[in-house]
């Protein structure tokens, strides 16, 4: 039997047009998180107010104080005595002081010289926001120090975010987030909401087959969801700066991979779930909670437990994450992330069927 | 041929017996009635003939096909309306006509000869989302949807439930003008008043059918003295009644009450004997399919 | 000679231009069963939710148990019993801790809900149901339980709004004399319905029509007024009248 599939795509996409609060907030939040993660919630430092004490104020001091002075995250305060650190860290004066040996430049000389000896520079940091702390030591050491064997410590970072900008590492993260949140979601909730109304019913009786109601319903959310990528990716380029030197079309594709792989994912949701409610809590506890927690959104996949690393390992967003990172900052091309295409691939596959195969065309 | 046929059908939900070994046919054209309320199993009956779930126990067929076998095929040629009124809120009248239209491969005006009558009514609102209309339009919309692939077979699961008195009639007159077209209607409610509006009809409860036959021949089959009673205070009345010889049972019946007699019962007896009961009197009465109803629910 | 227990003067609520009730006035005695009929979209709803303060009306004045509708909805709230259709109890709880909770509600102390419920349970003749959780009750039962609770506090009024939907026609009928038998106890039932027969219980009907009241009797004084056998006549005739839907 032949039906019109176009009646069926325009039918689910005058659902999403005429539902315009659930569309503003779709395309809103994409917006609101890449600002928020770009500039106002950041784990960075800024403008850390920092005093120095140098004993001799040498020229190897004067010239580490300099790179610090220059630097947009710290903000020198002056040279202090050693008797004043306590009392302008507890009136909040500053929020760190760099205490440098008076032999300084000495030891510096000698180690560039090669003398295994390490020039000593005492950092004493306001701790009380940890976060700020573990940033301000990591930072300062990086400005600080001009040894060789240190630097390469931080020369991963530096090399390819060299304004040390931390939005640059979360776009990709958030892309991943909101495609799921986007399709994984809004599809599960759209299928479920037919199950509740009672119209799944009346379809099911229909010659219809269960394929093509999903297939039409995938569609809109599909545009809907390539709209929200191509305002992502606008602002990324061109608020936040990130250089996408690995080229869009590589990203592009990644990313309607990825879209696939949400669809299939909420479809997944809608074979469970018999409530919209239902639908809601697995998409956003189920679904966005590992995805922030284990994909390496917000922490570094390295730094997780061995448990979650290896938990990780089912969640797309991670492989996602991975892929866009390097196309979008290390400027790789699409092939040299082919692993991560593989797996996401595998996955979009073995979602579709599972759910495919799942999506009942009884009620039971 | 038989439109539809059930078997021996037995279908439960974890310890709940919705249906328990259910059987009767309908015959090609007629408008059937499944009479009884919520939790009789209509609902369950009406899933299992749209193949939407497989019987437990026991076989059917409609339009001469297996359920289970050739539930596609089916599909293709039953309508079928389920309690709630399964419309697209956000969509317009006209765009779920359309709609429903298209997921049959069909065009509206292809059906337009049968929806006609009904949609006709809704058409001056053709442009309004189906979620602003009334109970009685939602009604309309969701039956003209159910036929707009010409089924052989309608399924009308609690067309009238939660619509008013005026509506239920002016519908039950579209379910009379649509078996004239030749299709067999199955439909089921909760008001035992619509039952004469059946050409057959099966009363169902707990999962059983109480008893299957036109609405005529049921309350003939009430072979027991039925009277009416009345007086100034009814409620007192039913406790005074009650306990009389001969007396079966006696329960309200809007304006009187039925008092259901044995054959020891004697109408004369009882006038003298509640005599200084204010404003008593008794008359017979003639049983409706309610009063049957009744008789048959009690052990 | 009797008490009135609710009374509505001029009551309008209008939304934006749409007049929902318009200009309704009628009073209810004290332990009176009061039919408050009408097709769907009527008015039925929003009047009823007036009268139980959970709106305030556009124009006009009420009073239900001696309480303005306008200025003391949240003693109304105390003095009256709301039961509908699809709200009834919780079903997650027993029969006992519902009767509780909705005692608690109302503010009745631990020792008067208890004797209360006790009573209670054994008039429906359920005590031996006491701790069975609501959800495994029938439907018939669990409408005659949430009447029941609905008395819990013992309300001046009890405003029933389509209690006897879908249940079949025996528990319709024991639903029915438990209303019988709070109003002899002087209990003032406020009842919509889509079941005509249970009109001809009432001891008087109201119909309205496009927000108005365009009958209000006895049901044999409608009959009689309409040269008609039955209520339902007498609602279909009226009805037809409509000119709005819902």
């Amino acid at each position: 039997m032949k039906q019109n599939f176009g009646s069926f795509v325009k039918k689910e996409s005058l659902h999403i047009l005429r539902d315009t609060r659930t569309m503003l907030v779709v395309m809103l939040i994409p917006v609101v998180l890449m600002v928020l993660f770009g500039f106002a919630i950041s784990t960075e430092v800024n403008n850390i107010p920092v005093a120095v004490v140098a004993p001799n104020r040498t020229d190897g001091v004067e010239k580490a104080v300099d790179r610090l002075a220059h630097n947009e995250y710290f903000s020198f305060k002056g040279y202090i005595s050693a008797t004043e650190i306590d009392e302008q860290l507890r009136t909040g004066k500053v929020s760190a002081v760099v205490v440098f040996d008076a032999d300084f430049d000495k030891k510096l000389a000698q180690q560039q010289a090669g003398v295994p000896i390490t020039p000593a520079i005492q950092l004493i940091v306001d701790a009380s926001n940890v976060n700020t702390a573990n940033s301000s030591v990591a930072y300062m050491q990086g400005i600080l120090l001009g040894t060789a064997s240190q630097q390469a410590m931080f020369e991963t970072r530096m090399l390819f975010n060299p304004q040390m900008k931390s939005a640059y590492n979360f776009v990709p993260g958030i892309m991943g987030f909101i495609f799921i949140l986007v399709c994984a979601m809004m599809t599960s909730v759209s299928i479920v909401r037919e199950k509740e109304v009672g119209t799944m019913e009346v379809l099911l009786v229909s010659p219809v087959r269960p394929v093509k109601i999903i297939f039409a319903k995938m569609i809109p959310y599909f545009g809907i969801s390539f709209v929200v990528l191509v305002v992502m990716l606008v602002l990324a380029r061109f608020l936040l700066d990130v250089p996408m030197s690995g080229g869009v079309w590589g990203i592009l594709a990644v990313s309607i991979l990825y879209l696939l792989l949400a669809l299939s994912l909420g479809l997944l949701v809608s074979t469970i779930a018999q409530t919209q409610l239902v639908a809601l809590l697995v998409s956003a506890v189920v679904m966005m909670m590992p995805i922030m927690m284990l994909s390496g959104m917000m922490f570094p996949i390295e730094n997780l437990p061995d448990f979650f690393k290896v938990v990780s390992h089912i969640i797309p967003a991670r492989w996602y994450n991975d892929a866009i990172r390097k196309m979008m900052i290390q400027g790789v091309s699409i092939v040299d992330v082919w692993h991560d295409v593989v797996i996401l691939v595998g996955m979009t596959v073995l979602l579709i069927t599972v759910s495919l195969k799942k999506f009942n065309d009884k009620l039971e | 041929m038989n439109a539809i046929e059930i078997k021996n059908i037995s279908k439960s939900y974890g310890e709940l017996k919705a249906l328990d070994n259910v059987s009767f046919e309908v015959k090609k054209g007629e408008l059937f009635g499944l009479i009884g309320p919520d939790g009789a199993g209509k609902t369950t009956l009406f899933r299992l003939l749209t193949t939407l779930i497989n019987p437990d126990a026991g076989s059917a067929t409609v339009d001469g096909l297996d359920i289970m076998k050739d539930y596609r095929e089916i599909r293709t040629r039953v309508g079928y309306m389920p309690g709630r009124f399964s419309l697209y809120p956000d969509l317009s009248v006209e765009e779920n006509l359309q709609f429903f239209a298209a997921i049959f491969g069909v065009t509206v005006e292809q059906s337009y000869h049968l929806v006609a009558p009904i949609y006709k009514q809704i058409e001056p609102f053709k442009t309004r989302r189906a979620g602003k209309l009334s109970g009685g339009m939602k009604q309309k919309l969701a039956l003209s949807c159910a036929l707009i692939h010409c089924p052989s077979v309608l399924f009308l699961d609690e067309p009238t439930t939660g619509v008013d008195a005026v509506s239920r009639s002016e519908f039950w007159d579209m379910l009379s003008n649509l078996k004239k077209q030749g299709i067999t209607i199955l439909v089921s409610t909760p008001y035992m008043d619509e039952a004469s509006r059946c050409d057959r009809i099966a009363l169902m409860n707990e999962g059983r059918i109480l008893g299957i036959d036109t609405p005529e021949n049921m309350v003939k089959a009430f072979d027991l003295p039925l009277y009416g009673v009345k007086a100034k205070n009814m409620f007192a009345l039913l406790e005074v009644v009650r306990k009389q010889l001969g007396v079966l049972n006696c329960y309200p019946f809007g304006e009187m009450h039925h008092l259901v007699a044995d054959a020891s019962f004697n109408a004369e007896e009882m006038k003298k004997t509640l005599a200084n009961v204010d404003g008593f009197c008794i008359e017979p009465v003639v049983p409706t399919i309610e009063d049957m109803f009744i008789k048959l629910m009690k052990p | 000679m009797s008490e009135i227990v609710i009374s509505v003067r001029n009551l309008t609520k209008k939304f934006g231009r749409f007049t929902a009730v318009d200009n309704i006035s009628f009073d209810v005695e004290k332990g009176e069963i009061f039919g408050f009929l009408g097709a769907n979209g009527a008015g039925k709803t929003t009047a009823m939710r007036m009268l139980c303060g959970l709106s305030f009306p556009t124009s006009g004045n009420g009073s239900v148990a001696g309480f303005d509708v306008m200025t003391e909805a949240e003693e109304i709230k105390c003095h009256i019993g709301y039961m509908s259709q699809r709200f009834s109890l919780y079903n997650d709880l027993t029969i006992w801790e519902n009767m509780m909770l909705f005692a608690g509600i109302y503010g009745m102390s631990k020792k008067e809900s208890e004797q209360r419920a006790l009573w209670l349970l054994d008039r429906l003749q359920f005590m031996s149901e006491k701790d069975t959780m609501v959800g495994s009750l029938p439907l018939g039962w669990k409408q005659k339980l949430s009447f029941v609770i609905a008395t819990i506090h013992k309300p001046e009024v009890i405003f029933l709004d389509e209690p006897t939907g879908g249940v079949d026609p025996i528990t319709r009928r024991q639903f029915w004399e438990l209303i019988y038998e709070e109003a002899a106890a002087g209990t003032t039932i406020f009842v919509t319905t889509h079941y005509m027969d249970e009109a001809e219980y009432c001891s008087r009907v109201s119909i309205m029509v496009d927000g108005k009241i365009e009958a209000l009797d006895t049901p044999q004084a409608l009959k009689k007024q309409f040269g008609v056998v039955s209520m339902d006549e007498v609602f279909r005739t009226l009805a037809r009248r409509a000119k709005r839907g819902d």
